[in-house]
C-alpha cells in the first residue's frame, strides 16, 4: 500500500537539471518510493499523472509553478518528503573542488592553466619518469625529477636535452631544491642570503642550508643535481650548468658544492669551472681523498664544516666537550639509524676519522659493507632510506615509524654503547617525527643506552625546529646542534668508557 | 644533425617559481600553502598502462615531422569554416543516391538485424511515411527482408539526431560552408514527446512529419532564401555567451534563430494560420536549433577529411549499437566499438533499465568543440552528471582541451577568460591520456516509440581511438 501526496510551490522556477536533482534527492529519502519535482506545464502534469505522482491538489498548477509529487510507503513519509523540498530547492550546489589548487590531466593541460610555469616537479613511478621529464623539457620547463629508478642512459639523454634548451634537469632521485626562496619537495624554510648550494644529495643540501640558517646566514638558491650527476656517464652536466647559473647570479656570493667523490674526469671539469669564477667556493666531497683545489676554493670534510666555511663562523665548538656524558655507560658499539643518506655518510666519516671501524649498508670509502646481520667488530651505521628498506614502503622521512623496530633491536643489544639518529623535518617530511621517535623510546626499558640525535630543520619549518628538539629532550634524548656534532659526541661516549 | 652549442645559462633563477606538479599531491599542497602558483597534474600511466599502445604512440612520435603540419592544416580548415544556413530543400533533391527505398540513419553502417529498438521503430515509421508499406507491420517485414538500403548519414553529407532518419521526401536544412563551398544537411527537429528520432512511429509522428514536409519546410526555405541565409558562426558565439552548448541546451540559439527568421517567415507565402503554426512550433521547441547546429558541424568538418598523416577526428557518431569515428588521415574508414550507456538523470517513472545505449549523429557537435567540450559555457547542463557546479563544468572543458590540439577563437567561453572552445580532437592525445571525449546527450527509451526518458553524458569508447591509432601507426610504417 502506498500513499501519494503532492504540493504546488507557486511562482518558482528552477532549471530542469536542478529539478531532476531535487527529485533524485527526494526519491532517496527513507520510505519514499518515487518523487518528482517539475514545472507545472500540461505535459509535465500528464507525465506525473501517468506515473501516479500527481495528487488532486496539483491539478491546478500553472507553468510558472513547481509541482512536487511523492509516492511513499505511508502518509508520514510522504509528508516529510514534501516538507523537505524547500530546503532542497534553496540549497545551492556547492563547489565540489573545495581546494585552491588547479587540477589538470596532462602536463600540456597544466601549462595552459599556468602559462607562467617555470618548473615541473615530477614524482611519477620511475619507468614513466623519463618520458614525463622529456615532455616537460620540450614544453620549456625546468625539471626537478624526484623519481628514482631512471636509467643512466635516460638521465644522460634528458640532461643533454635540457642543456640544449638552456633548462636545468635536477635529478633523477633529487629530493630537494630551494629556488628563489621556494622550497621544492623535501626542503626547509630558510632565509634568503648569499650562499648558493649545488648538491648531488638531498639531505646534504638540507643539512647545509639549515645550518647556514642557524648560523645567521641565508641561501640564494639550493640546486639539487641528482646523486649520479658527477659520475663519468653523466659528466656533471647539471652541476656545471648550476655553477654557471650561480656564478652569474648577483645574489650569490659564496658557492657550496656537495657530492660523493666524483669521477676524476668530472672532478677536473668542475674544478676548472670553479677556477674561472671570481666567487669563493666550498667543496664538500664526502669521503674524497685529498684533492688539489683552485685558490678560490676550500675543502670541507663534513656538511657542518661546509656551512661553517660558507659563513666564516664556527658552530657550537664546545658542544662535544661541554655536554654531560650519560650515566649508564655500557657496550662498545655505536648503532646509527638514519633517514638521510648523506647524514648517514657524514656520521660514518666522523667515526672513521676518529679511528673507529665502521660498517654500513651504504658504506663511504673506508667503511665495510654489511648485509643483513649487525657486524660484531664495527660500528653499524645504517641508511634506512636505502632501497632494501623502502621497496614497497614509504621513505622513513615520510614514515619514521619504520625506524622503531631497528631502534628496539639496538636498544636491547647489550653491545650498544649509543644510538645515533637524525630527525629530518621541513616540507615533504612527516608532520611530527620527534613524537614518533619518542613514542617508540617510551616503550623501552629505562636502562637503555643513550640516544644522540640531531634535528635537520629550521624554526620556519611546519614542524618547528625548537618544538622537535623539546619533544626529543623530554624523552631524555641528547640533541646535538648538527649531525656532525652528534657523531662526534658518540665518539666521546665511546672513548670515555 | 648538428647539436646546438651548449652554455645557455639557465634563466630559472631569475624567473618567478611557478610549478607544475606531476605526481605526489602533497608537494603541490606544500607549495600552495606558501602561495606559490601550482597546478597539480592528476597523472595516470600513458595509454592506460598498455605497453603496445604506448609503443605505437612512440612510433607516431617519430613521424611528428609529417603529422604536426597535417594536423595544423586540419585545424585550420576546422577553424576557417564559414557556415551559413541557406535553405530548406527536399532531401531527395540534394542528397546524392537518396532514392526509393533508401534510408539514411545515424551512426556508422549497420544491418537491420543488429539495429536497436528505437532505430528499428524509426525505420518502420519512415517506411510508412514514405508510403513504401501500408502499415508498421508490413514496414518491419520489408525492412527485415533486405529490400531497404541502409546507409549512414555521413555518407550522404548529412547528419541526424538520435535515430537520424532521412528519406527522400523529408525537408532538410542546407548549411553551406562559404570558405570551402561544401554543403551539409539535417532534418527539421520534431520537438519533444513522441517523435521519430526517438523511434516513435505512430500516426501522430507521421502526421507531424507530413506537416513539416508540406507546411513548415517550404515556409522556412522561402524565408531563408529571402534573407540570403543566416550566418551561423556569430549566432553560435552569442548562444555560448547565453549559456547554450548547442547539444543538450539550445534555448538561446533557438530563440536567436526565431528572431532572425520570424519576419521573413511572416512575409513569405501561406495562410496566417500556417505562419502562426510554424512560429509556434519553433517557439515551443527548446531544441529546435539542434539540427541546424549539427548540419553546421558536418559542413565544418567535411573539408578537414582525408588529409594524409593527420590524426584529427573528423566525425563521431553512434547508431545505438556501435560508436564510430572517422579520422582525417584515414579517410572514410570507420573505427567502431560497442556504444556505451549514457550516465544521467531520468524523467519520473524511468530509470537506467529503460535506457537505450547512446545513439545519434549529434556527437558531430563535440567534434567541432561544442556540446560537452563547451560545458564551461553552459554550467546549467553539468548537473546531468550529478554533484558538480560551475567548477565541474570548467573541468569538463579543460579535460577536453587536453585531447584537442587547438581552440576556436571565434567561439569564446566567458567563464574561461574568453578562451575558445577546444578544437581538433587528436587521436594520439585521447589514447595517451585515456580521456574519452565526453558527449552531452538525450537518452532514448530502449523500446521503439516511447521517446526520450532522460538526459546525460556519454563517453566515446576508447576502443575506437585505439583502433584508429593502430591504423595510423600502420600507415606511417608503410609510407
Amino acid at each position: 500500500m502506498t500513499y501519494v501526496a503532492s504540493r504546488v510551490v507557486r511562482g518558482r522556477y528552477l532549471d530542469s537539471v536542478s529539478l531532476m536533482r531535487v527529485s533524485q534527492s527526494l526519491s532517496a529519502l527513507e520510505g519514499v518510493a518515487e518523487a518528482a519535482v517539475m514545472i507545472g506545464s500540461d505535459t509535465n502534469k500528464r507525465l506525473m499523472r501517468d506515473s501516479g505522482l500527481l495528487g488532486a491538489e496539483a491539478e491546478a498548477a500553472q507553468p510558472a509553478d513547481l509541482i512536487v509529487g511523492v509516492r511513499a510507503e505511508n502518509e508520514a513519509a510522504a509528508r516529510a518528503a514534501l516538507a523537505g523540498v524547500d530546503a532542497l530547492l534553496s540549497k545551492r550546489a556547492s563547489n565540489a573542488a573545495g581546494s585552491a589548487i588547479g587540477h589538470a590531466r596532462t602536463l600540456a593541460g597544466a601549462t595552459k592553466m599556468l602559462p607562467g610555469a617555470s618548473i615541473a616537479l615530477i614524482s611519477v613511478p620511475g619507468e614513466f619518469a623519463a618520458a614525463e621529464a622529456a615532455k616537460a623539457l620540450r614544453a620549456g620547463l625546468n625539471v626537478l625529477l624526484f623519481s628514482n629508478n631512471v636509467s643512466l642512459d635516460d638521465e644522460f639523454a634528458l640532461k643533454q636535452l635540457a642543456r640544449e634548451r638552456g633548462l636545468l634537469l635536477m635529478g633523477p632521485d633529487c629530493g630537494t631544491s630551494l629556488l628563489n626562496g621556494v622550497p621544492l619537495a623535501f626542503a626547509n624554510v630558510v632565509p634568503r642570503g648569499g650562499v648558493g648550494v649545488v648538491a648531488a644529495s638531498g639531505t646534504g643540501l638540507q643539512e647545509v642550508t639549515t645550518l647556514v640558517a642557524h648560523g645567521g646566514g641565508g641561501i640564494s638558491h639550493g640546486i639539487g643535481v641528482g646523486g649520479r650527476d658527477l659520475r663519468d656517464e653523466i659528466g656533471g652536466i647539471t652541476t656545471l650548468m648550476a655553477l654557471d647559473a650561480l656564478d652569474a647570479d648577483a645574489a650569490t656570493t659564496h658557492i657550496v658544492i656537495i657530492s660523493k667523490p666524483p669521477a676524476p674526469r668530472v672532478a677536473n671539469a668542475v674544478l676548472e669551472r670553479i677556477a674561472k669564477s671570481a666567487k669563493r667556493f666550498t667543496v664538500c666531497l664526502l669521503g674524497q681523498a685529498d684533492i688539489a683545489l683552485p685558490s678560490n676554493a676550500r675543502r670541507a670534510h663534513t656538511l657542518r664544516e661546509a656551512a661553517e666555511l660558507a659563513l666564516g663562523v664556527r658552530f657550537a665548538p664546545d658542544f662535544v666537550a661541554r655536554t654531560a656524558l650519560p650515566q649508564n655507560r655500557r657496550g662498545n658499539r655505536v648503532r646509527g639509524l638514519y633517514c638521510g643518506g648523506t647524514l648517514c655518510a657524514e656520521a660514518q666519516l666522523v667515526l672513521l676519522g676518529a679511528g673507529e671501524p665502521v660498517a654500513s649498508n651504504a658504506p663511504v670509502p673506508g667503511a665495510r659493507a654489511i648485509d643483513g646481520a649487525m657486524p660484531d667488530r664495527a660500528h653499524a651505521v645504517v641508511d634506512l632510506g636505502a632501497d632494501e628498506y623502502t621497496r614497497g614502503r614509504p621513505h622513513p622521512m615520510m614514515e619514521p615509524a619504520i625506524r622503531s623496530e631497528p631502534l628496539r633491536a639496538a636498544m636491547n643489544d647489550p653491545a650498544t654503547a649509543a644510538v645515533l639518529l637524525d630527525v629530518v623535518i621541513g616540507y615533504g617530511a612527516h608532520p611530527d617525527p620527534a613524537s614518533v621517535l619518542v613514542d617508540a623510546v617510551g616503550s623501552m626499558p629505562a636502562q637503555r643506552p643513550p640516544i644522540i640525535a640531531s634535528v635537520c630543520g629550521t624554526e620556519g619549518d611546519p614542524q618547528v625546529y625548537s618544538r622537535q628538539v623539546r619533544t626529543l629532550e623530554s624523552a631524555g634524548i641528547i640533541v646535538a646542534p648538527s649531525n656532525a656534532h652528534a657523531a662526534e659526541f658518540a665518539v666521546r661516549v665511546l672513548h670515555s668508557r | 644533425m648538428r647539436r646546438p652549442p651548449r652554455a645557455m645559462t639557465p634563466d630559472l633563477l631569475h624567473r618567478p617559481i611557478e610549478v607544475v606538479n606531476v605526481g605526489l599531491a602533497g608537494f603541490a599542497q606544500d607549495l600552495a600553502s606558501r602561495q606559490v602558483p601550482v597546478v597539480q597534474v592528476d597523472w595516470t600511466p600513458p595509454a592506460r598502462g598498455d605497453a603496445t599502445l604506448a609503443a605505437l604512440l612512440g612510433r607516431l612520435a617519430a613521424s611528428e615531422g609529417s603529422i604536426v603540419p597535417a594536423n595544423a592544416e586540419a585545424l585550420r580548415r576546422l577553424l576557417d569554416g564559414e557556415p551559413v544556413l541557406v535553405d530548406v530543400q527536399t532531401a531527395g533533391d540534394v542528397i546524392a543516391g537518396l532514392g526509393e527505398r533508401v534510408i539514411l540513419h545515424a551512426g556508422p553502417p549497420i544491418e537491420w538485424n543488429r539495429m536497436c529498438g528505437p532505430l528499428r521503430g524509426a525505420v518502420a515509421g519512415a517506411i510508412v511515411y514514405e508510403g513504401w508499406a501500408r502499415d508498421l507491420g508490413a514496414a518491419t517485414e520489408l525492412a527485415a527482408s533486405g529490400a531497404i538500403t541502409f546507409r549512414p548519414n555521413h555518407d550522404g553529407g548529412s547528419v541526424g539526431p538520435m535515430t537520424g532518419m532521412i528519406t527522400r521526401s523529408m525537408p532538410v536544412f542546407v548549411v553551406e560552408n562559404r570558405t570551402f563551398g561544401n554543403r551539409a544537411y539535417s532534418t527539421i527537429n520534431e520537438g519533444l514527446g513522441k517523435v521519430m528520432r526517438f523511434g516513435g512511429n505512430d500516426a501522430s509522428v507521421i502526421d507531424r512529419l507530413r506537416w513539416l514536409r508540406d507546411v513548415c519546410g517550404p515556409r522556412l526555405g522561402d524565408a531563408l532564401r529571402s534573407i540570403g541565409g543566416i550566418s551561423l558562426g556569430p549566432l553560435i558565439a552569442r548562444g555560448l555567451a547565453m549559456g547554450d552548448e548547442m547539444h543538450q541546451r539550445n534555448v538561446a540559439c533557438s530563440a536567436l534563430f526565431l528572431r532572425a527568421a520570424a519576419a521573413a517567415i511572416a512575409r513569405g507565402g501561406g495562410s496566417s494560420e500556417d505562419i502562426a503554426a510554424v512560429l509556434q512550433f519553433i517557439g515551443g521547441n527548446d531544441q529546435f536549433f539542434l539540427n541546424i547546429a549539427m548540419a553546421m558541424g558536418k559542413a565544418i568538418t567535411d573539408p578537414a577529411r582525408g588529409l594524409a598523416h593527420s590524426t584529427i577526428v573528423t566525425a563521431m557518431c553512434r547508431n545505438g549499437t556501435d560508436f564510430g569515428i572517422r579520422v582525417s588521415g584515414t579517410g572514410d574508414r570507420w573505427f567502431t566499438a560497442p556504444v556505451e550507456m549514457p550516465q544521467g538523470l531520468y524523467f519520473p517513472g524511468y530509470s537506467e533499465a529503460d535506457a537505450n545505449p547512446d545513439i545519434g549523429d549529434s556527437a558531430i557537435l563535440e567534434t567541432i568543440g561544442l556540446g560537452a567540450f563547451a560545458m564551461a559555457a553552459s554550467p546549467a547542463v553539468v548537473g546531468f552528471v550529478g554533484g558538480g557546479g560551475v567548477a565541474q563544468a570548467l573541468d569538463y572543458t579543460r579535460a577536453m582541451a587536453d585531447i584537442s590540439i587547438g581552440a576556436n577563437p571565434k567561439w569564446p567561453i566567458p567563464l574561461l577568460d574568453f578562451a575558445g572552445v577546444p578544437s581538433g580532437i587528436d587521436v594520439r592525445r585521447v589514447v595517451e591520456t585515456g580521456i574519452a571525449p565526453a558527449i552531452n546527450t538525450g537518452i532514448a527509451h530502449r523500446e521503439a516509440g516511447v521517446g526520450q526518458v532522460g538526459a546525460g553524458i556519454a563517453r566515446a569508447p576508447l576502443g575506437c581511438f585505439d583502433a584508429a591509432l593502430r591504423a595510423l601507426a600502420e600507415q606511417e610504417r608503410t609510407r
